[in-house]
């Protein structure tokens, strides 16, 4: 049986990683390269980097850094930030990366979602979505969460599967930055909604929620950054706690 | 030299990575003619069936790459599409596969929401026969990383390599003679992908 993946991200700005990172045994803590490996090495069952300053400027530095990371990194990983074409996407696919998430471009023009998926097939695009509960309903968001949209969080999900998503990145950013676990209502109802996976993203903050994640929300994947990055909830240990809950983990 | 086939579909960078890492040398050649110097072949591949030998066979790939297979018979594993390409047929396309083993590459019907297509993450694969490939024991731990939403059938159970379970049991590697395919991607599959990598080609 598939196991429940685990999966930390790495914001990159201009090929380095941000945020302070908090491991002895990097030696570059602003090298992403470095940082994956150990990652990987810990048992990361993918990985993400997000350029958060993605501009035409920047976007060959991050294509080099993709090239880099697929020459060390010997575990799948997804790279998203600013990508608005099928140019765009081909080119991070042909430096190496197993798959793109498209966010803001996608709810700006939907059809991108079916033209990425008939060029590189579904497994290749994954659909990120922000959305804020405002109220009741599930608002989306655009532009790094600036932006409302007159999108709703279900049913866009369900348009993005129809149109050849592969993956469905929900970030809640009620939850983001909390540490107060995951959006589990939400998550749940997405994984009832839809047939393709769902990577839960924004609020981890300890082992349960994870947990929670895995069990309540019926996430197939669950993404974290600071927590791992600054050692709280160290990967190994993580993985450990949930074998021995009986969470099929690899 | 182990050659890595590119008929334009896929990345092979990390193929080269993952070889380079475990301390063997490999080459991605691009066309037919570098076949020659192959003492080892990689077919890998991404995508649909029918374009995957399309590109096969608009440049110039399946005559020669039959020689190098059937008569001289050097090893050669086929990796996702690359697996898929070297059975009969697929339910995915309308196109003959290489032929090369006696196996039909069937779509997965999801048999619960549980079962989500594609299969896409990291599963168990038992090994059901000795082998050069695995030479360890089976391990609860053994896991490879699969993104696929066509599966292996062998006609013969006797070239099953490796069995996994999503819905349904499916062949996630075979062997036959000096031909070899799995599902996953060892690429992708960490330790337990270098462990496969390094037999390969030291076993081989």
């Amino acid at each position: 049986m598939l196991t429940k993946r685990i999966i930390p991200c790495l914001d990159i700005k201009e090929g380095r990683t941000v945020k302070g990172i908090n491991f002895e045994s990097i030696r570059d803590a602003g090298d992403p390269v470095e940082l994956a490996s150990l990652y990987a090495q810990q048992g990361a069952d993918e990985l993400v980097f997000l350029d958060i300053a993605a501009t035409n400027e920047n976007r060959k530095t991050f294509s080099s850094l993709v090239r880099e990371i697929a020459r060390y990194i010997n575990i799948p990983f997804t790279v998203g930030g600013g990508i608005s074409s099928v140019e765009d996407a081909s080119a991070l696919l042909e430096a190496g990366a197993d798959k793109v998430s498209i966010n803001s471009a996608a709810v700006r023009n939907p059809k991108l979602i079916d033209e990425m998926a008939k060029a590189f097939g579904s497994q290749f695009v994954v659909v990120a979505i922000d959305a804020k509960k405002v109220d009741n309903p599930w608002i989306v968001h655009t532009h790094g969460g600036k932006k409302p949209t007159d999108k709703k969080l279900f049913s866009w999900a369900e348009e993005a599967q129809q149109r050849g998503a592969g993956e469905i990145l929900f970030t809640s950013m009620n939850h983001d930055g909390t540490k107060n676990g995951f959006a589990i209502d939400a998550l749940s109802k997405l994984n009832q909604l839809l047939s393709i996976p769902v990577i839960a993203s924004g609020g981890a903050g300890n082992m349960g929620h994870f947990m929670d994640v895995f069990l309540l929300g019926k996430a197939d994947a669950a993404l974290a950054a600071s927590i791992f990055h600054f050692g709280e909830v160290p990967l190994p240990d993580l993985k450990k706690y949930l074998k021995d809950r009986n969470i099929s983990i690899r | 030299m182990i050659s890595i086939i590119d008929y334009g579909l896929g990345n092979l960078g990390s193929i080269v990575n993952m070889f380079k890492k475990i301390g063997y040398q490999s080459q991605i050649i691009h066309r037919p003619e570098e076949l020659d110097q192959a003492t080892k072949l990689i077919l890998p591949g991404v995508g649909a069936f029918d374009t995957g030998i399309k590109h096969l066979q608009d440049h110039g790939w399946l005559a020669p790459l039959e020689k190098k297979v059937m008569v001289e018979r050097i090893p050669i594993m086929g990796i996702c599409l690359g697996m898929q390409l070297m059975t009969k047929g697929s339910e995915e396309g309308k196109f003959d596969g290489l032929g090369w083993i006696d196996a039909y590459t069937r779509k997965f019907q999801p048999a619960s929401a549980e079962v989500k297509i594609p299969h896409m993450g990291w599963s168990k694969a038992d090994i059901v026969k000795e082998s050069k490939l695995l030479i360890q024991k089976n391990n609860s731990e053994r896991r490879f990383y699969f993104v696929h939403s066509y599966f292996v059938s062998v006609n013969n159970a006797e070239d099953e390599l490796l069995r996994c379970n999503y819905g349904n049991n499916f062949t996630a590697g075979f062997e036959r003679n000096n031909i070899i395919g799995v599902q996953f991607h060892p690429e992708k599959s960490h330790k337990f992908g270098m462990e496969l990598f390094g037999n390969f080609a030291n076993n081989y």
